[in-house]
């Protein structure tokens, strides 16, 4: 009876070596089809047998990859729950897993609450009924703890906030709902105003989402690669980035074989740092690997310098790997910027890369590498509107209420003018009931309540 | 001196229009039924507003048409107005609204009542409510007789110890100046149940030769032949206007001047009154920035000059009354002829009833309209009628009918009345539907028919008319989907240009074009698109493709709805067993006793971690 997809990271919150996420539902190997890309093309996950484990990618909606991942899939009622399981080993720890959750969630997918999984299993009978008591001691625990943390949260700024919005969102409904109940007392509301009422809060949202994400910058930090082909000073930067001699420096093109990684902090930002091999076409079975890792690196990074040497100029395989990272964020580096020979213009560099953000380096003298750092801060903010008001940081479960809610109001703000109040009541509510689950409330009845506060409603 | 007098079925105490529909309903399904009345001339009295309908009731009133019941039917024959309000603000909130005639409404139902098969009609006082072991036996008159009967229906709306207020004037009395019905209220405690105690009040009654109407704005009927009841014929009736009137800074200063002889100040008046309809001192009080509020002036009937202040409901002193009255333009001059009181009654806590609105505790006991604490015809009606059947189908040892809060507002008022604590005299608003969208006055007879049908209270009359709507509409929606049209097609081209309409890209079919908002399906009609069909059709085929998108969204959401609501919970179920239970929730679950995890929900003080557990435990006694 319980027949919704529903999803939680299943292994404990920190850094592992690996982390699972746990789909359960009668639909999870439909969706996870969706979403999963398999190595070898010829595998339909749809058609795995229980039991099976197949290597592949979560990929986004545009089909980049988001994390290499193993999938298990247990077919019910011979699963934990006693319904189809998906599971999705995410390797890298924490942040991967993180990623990886929030696409499953925008799929048909909810967030598993406390405990569900173990309840479902009780209810699906693959637990026996003596251990009935143990189960709701588990799921009491485990909804007490989770109610704590909410509670918590919900006196700080967080709670406040979407006090704010909750509250606006119930002016909104409540001068929809009056007029709609009461037609002969209140007015029809003026739908300019409606709109300017409603924006606003979709702005709040953005903002606290914004901030959130910010925070989470902050929190969890990024991933940057730096790549290139081989011998433009991809090493040498690293090695100024940290401050040390990390990576070895020779003159020798392909010297780094394998990707050199650790950690910066740019403004605060953690970053993670990849070195990777030069990128060429190479016989070398050693170099080879490198470049496939390189290529790796790639994939899951959150930003991409892309290094070019003044003193080689601008050659067909610079182009070639920019045009295997084209959807990613990236910076053009131009290394070497200090030699007197200077193959790369200015004019180049507007043909291929135009709208793209650049800077002119020498990584050698040290110049320019500030303005790197700027950048940097200034790209992993860009798009995240000025939320600085705010210190908030959401968990996932906030976060996707947050965005569902938001995504209602939009809803609203699209339909309003061309379907009637009755319809736009739809959206509204349910832009409430997602901003309900976030402070455990039902908002229904305060929504009543508005109604009769700021009305004179009787006839 | 007690003595038998018969046997019955079914006995209906009370006969306004929770018991009305409650009597007609049983005595429909085949039960030998009696209707018991403290007098035969105030039957389906109207002792407040004159009208009938409006959101939310509209709804309601449709509804009760569609299963069977009767309100519909009798507002078409006794209407002296009728209109749709909320037109614009889309399908889900429009509703009908009539002004009736009181006189010919009660004329008419008492035809009804009278000419049904099955049904006796009684002016006595009922005193006595007999119980043996917990199941209803026998009721008893004041005057001794006895009728032994299997269930009793008791729709005694504000009668069980009324009392009247008018300034510091207080009596004993029913609605419109009726007898109180003062016994009853030890009995229903001597059957052990709990009761509290409500008040609501209604405005003065003017005389319509003393009023200005040049000073007032006319609100006419709406000219079409518009009507309620899926049977009624369209006919037209002659259209009596209400006007406008609105109070003045003189009017409140009255107020205020008098604020200390008012009941409602003075702690006189200690039962909860309505928020939606609060006495007009309290207005004055707790809005003091508005300087005016909208009043209404109705006629009471065709024949009449009795006319009703709607907004002026008050339990003011008389004289302030008339002082009132004479600051109102228009008024100037006005004689009253019925003064505005404030009456407070017993009502029965309804969290003691089940969804059949059955009492928990005593077997075949039924409770219906204002007894339980609603407001409002419409809502005694909805009660009455469910009340009625259920204690036909008690008799018939049937299960009883729940209307579900997806199915029905009667689903809806119900469920709310029993689950939630109230406060106040509950009222229906479209704003309690969660799927209100699915909820409309125009499908009501989709909704709901055939579940009328199968109880036994649609006759073939009824039956045949709702099935030629299905079939057309069916055969329509087919039409519509398959009738396409290309972007080269001549006549579709110019028509879309004339309404504003962007032009057809691809070939589209006739249901997709009805979609656009422009569109209208009257002007598919008369360009010759659709062929000639009754206005109930072209209705719902028009609300059904533009809206489709958004009932989808309901329907889907009344699919996750409906997973915890089919999850029932036994009805024997010892709370106090169900290890894990938060103390709020035990006592809250045993208070309610809900009958599914869903209704269990949605008891405030029941949590979610409440609620696995209660699924868990459920699972595990079900195992064992």
């Amino acid at each position: 009876m319980l027949q919704d997809d529903i999803a939680a990271l299943s292994t404990p919150p920190g850094e592992g070596g690996i982390a699972i996420i746990r789909l359960s539902g009668p639909g999870v190997i439909n969706q996870a089809a969706r979403i999963f890309r398999p190595h070898n093309p010829g595998l339909d996950i749809k058609e795995r047998p229980g039991y099976s484990l197949t290597l592949g990618h979560i990929v986004d909606d545009r089909g980049l990859k988001i994390d290499e991942v193993l999938l298990g899939i247990m077919k019910g009622p011979k699963s934990y729950t006693g319904e189809d399981v998906v599971e999705i080993n995410c390797h890298g720890g924490i942040l991967p897993a993180r990623r990886c959750l929030k696409r499953v969630l925008d799929c048909e997918i909810r967030l598993a609450e406390p405990g569900e999984f173990t309840k479902r299993a009780f209810l699906n009978g693959r637990l026996d009924a003596s251990q009935a008591e143990a189960v709701i001691d588990i799921i009491r625990a485990k909804t007490e703890k989770g109610l704590k943390v909410a509670l918590n949260q919900l006196e700080g700024t967080i709670g406040k906030e979407i006090g704010l919005i909750e509250d606006a969102l119930i002016g909104i409904n409540a001068a929809i709902e009056a007029s709609v109940d009461f037609p002969d007392e209140v007015e029809e509301p003026d739908y300019e105003e409606l709109k300017v009422r409603i924006a606003n809060q979709i702005e709040h949202m953005k903002k606290l989402l914004s901030s959130s994400r910010r925070s989470e910058i902050y929190r969890d930090g990024i991933k940057a690669a730096i790549i290139g082909k081989p011998n433009v000073g991809k090493s040498s930067l690293l090695n100024a980035l940290l401050k040390q001699e990390k990576a070895i420096v020779t003159e020798l093109p392909g010297t780094t074989r394998d990707v050199i990684e650790d950690y910066i902090n740019i403004r605060g930002i953690p970053v993670k740092i990849m070195d990777t091999a030069g990128i060429r076409d190479t016989k070398d079975p050693v170099e080879s690997i490198g470049v496939q890792r390189a290529r790796q690196a790639i994939e899951g990074a959150d930003l991409i310098i892309l290094v070019l040497d003044v003193g080689s100029g601008l050659v067909r395989e610079d182009l070639e790997i920019f045009k295997s990272i084209e959807d990613h964020k990236i910076i053009i580096l131009v290394n070497k910027d200090d030699l007197a020979e200077r193959m790369i213009k200015a004019d180049d560099i507007e043909k291929h890369f135009c709208q793209r953000t650049v800077i002119w380096v020498s990584v050698k003298e040290g110049q320019g590498l500030e303005l790197l750092e700027n950048t940097i801060e200034e790209m992993v903010f860009s798009g995240l509107l000025e939320g600085e008001d705010y210190e908030v940081a959401f968990n996932l479960r906030q976060k996707h209420s947050m965005e569902k809610g938001m995504k209602s109001l939009e809803d609203a703000m699209n339909n309003l003018g061309s379907l009637p109040l009755d319809c736009l009541a739809v959206d509204i509510g349910g832009a409430l009931e997602k901003l309900g689950e976030i402070s455990g409330k039902s908002l229904k009845e305060d929504v009543i309540n508005r109604i009769f506060h700021d009305f004179c409603i009787g006839k | 001196m007690k003595y038998d007098a018969g046997q019955y079925d079914v006995v209906v105490i009370g006969a306004g229009h929770a018991g009305c529909e409650a009597a007609l309903a049983a005595a429909r399904m085949g039960c030998q039924t009696l209707m018991v009345t403290l007098n035969i001339d105030t039957i389906a009295q109207m002792p407040c507003n004159p009208s009938v309908g409006g959101p939310a009731k509209a709804q309601v009133v449709r509804e009760i048409d569609a299963l069977g019941g009767e309100m519909g039917v009798n507002i078409d024959k006794s209407n002296i107005q009728i209109r749709i309000i909320n037109t614009g603000k889309g399908p889900a909130v429009q509703a009908l609204r009539a002004q009736a005639d009181k006189q010919e409404y009660h004329q008419e139902m008492v035809k009804t009542l009278q000419n049904q098969p099955g049904l006796d009609i009684l002016m006595a006082e009922i005193q006595g409510i007999e119980a043996d072991n917990g199941r209803i036996s026998a009721v008893v008159t004041k005057t001794g007789a006895c009728f032994s009967c299997r269930a009793v229906v008791i729709t005694t709306g504000t009668y069980l110890k009324g009392r009247i207020i008018i300034g510091d004037v207080i009596y004993d009395g029913g609605p419109g100046n009726q007898f109180p019905a003062t016994a009853l209220s030890q009995s229903l405690r001597d059957l052990g149940l709990e009761l509290g105690r409500f008040k609501t009040g209604t405005p003065p009654r003017i005389d319509r030769k003393t009023v200005d109407f040049s000073k007032m704005i006319e609100q006419p009927g709406d000219p079409r032949p518009l009507r309620f009841s899926f049977i009624s014929p369209r006919l037209k009736r002659e259209q009596i206007p209400c006007w406008l009137t609105h109070s003045t800074p003189a009017t409140h200063q009255i107020v205020m001047d008098n604020i200390e002889r008012a009941p409602l100040f003075t702690g006189v008046i200690k039962g909860r009154g309505p928020r939606y309809c609060p006495s007009f001192e309290d207005k004055v009080v707790r809005f003091s920035h508005k300087d005016s509020h909208q009043l209404f002036v109705e006629p009471e009937g065709r024949n009449t000059d009795e006319m009703y202040v709607q907004g002026l409901n008050t339990s003011l002193p008389e004289d302030v009354q008339m002082a009132v009255l004479h600051s109102i333009p228009g008024l100037e001059k006005v004689k009253m002829i019925r003064t505005g009181y404030a009456i407070e009654y017993d009502y029965v806590i309804p969290s003691q009833l089940k969804l059949s609105l059955e009492a928990r505790t005593v077997d075949g006991l039924f409770t219906a309209g204002q007894i339980n604490g609603t407001s409002g015809y419409e809502e005694a009606a909805a009660q009455g009628l469910i009340a009625g059947i259920n204690a036909a189908r008690k008799v018939q040892e049937k299960e009883p009918l729940v209307l579900k809060r997806s199915q029905a507002y009667l689903g809806v008022l119900i469920d709310d009345l029993v689950t939630k604590d109230n406060e106040e005299p509950y009222r229906l608003l479209t704003s309690r539907a969660e799927y209100r969208l699915l909820l409309r006055q125009d499908n009501a007879d989709l909704r709901l028919t055939r579940i009328g049908r199968e109880i036994g209270l649609v006759d073939d009359k009824r039956w045949e008319i709702f099935q030629c709507k299905v079939d057309m509409i069916e055969k329509q929606k087919i039409n519509m989907r398959s009738l396409s049209f290309t972007p080269l097609e001549q006549g579709m081209a110019q028509f879309l240009q004339e309404k504003n309409s962007a032009p057809l890209r691809d070939r589209v079919s006739l249901w997709e074009i009805l979609r656009r908002p422009e569109v209208k399906i009257e002007d598919l009609q008369s360009r010759g698109y659709l062929e000639d069909m009754d206005l109930d059709v072209l209705e719902q085929l028009e609300i059904q493709s533009k809206y489709e998108g958004y009932i989808r969204k309901q329907e889907e959401q009344v699919r996750r709805f409906e997973k915890l609501e089919n999850r029932k919970i036994p009805e024997g179920i010892v709370y106090g067993e169900v290890y894990g239970l938060s103390n709020e929730a035990l006592q809250k679950l045993e208070k309610v006793r809900p009958a599914s995890i869903g209704q269990a929900a949605r008891i405030s003080g029941v949590n979610p971690a409440d609620i696995n557990v209660l699924l868990i435990n459920l699972e595990k006694k079900r195992r064992k």
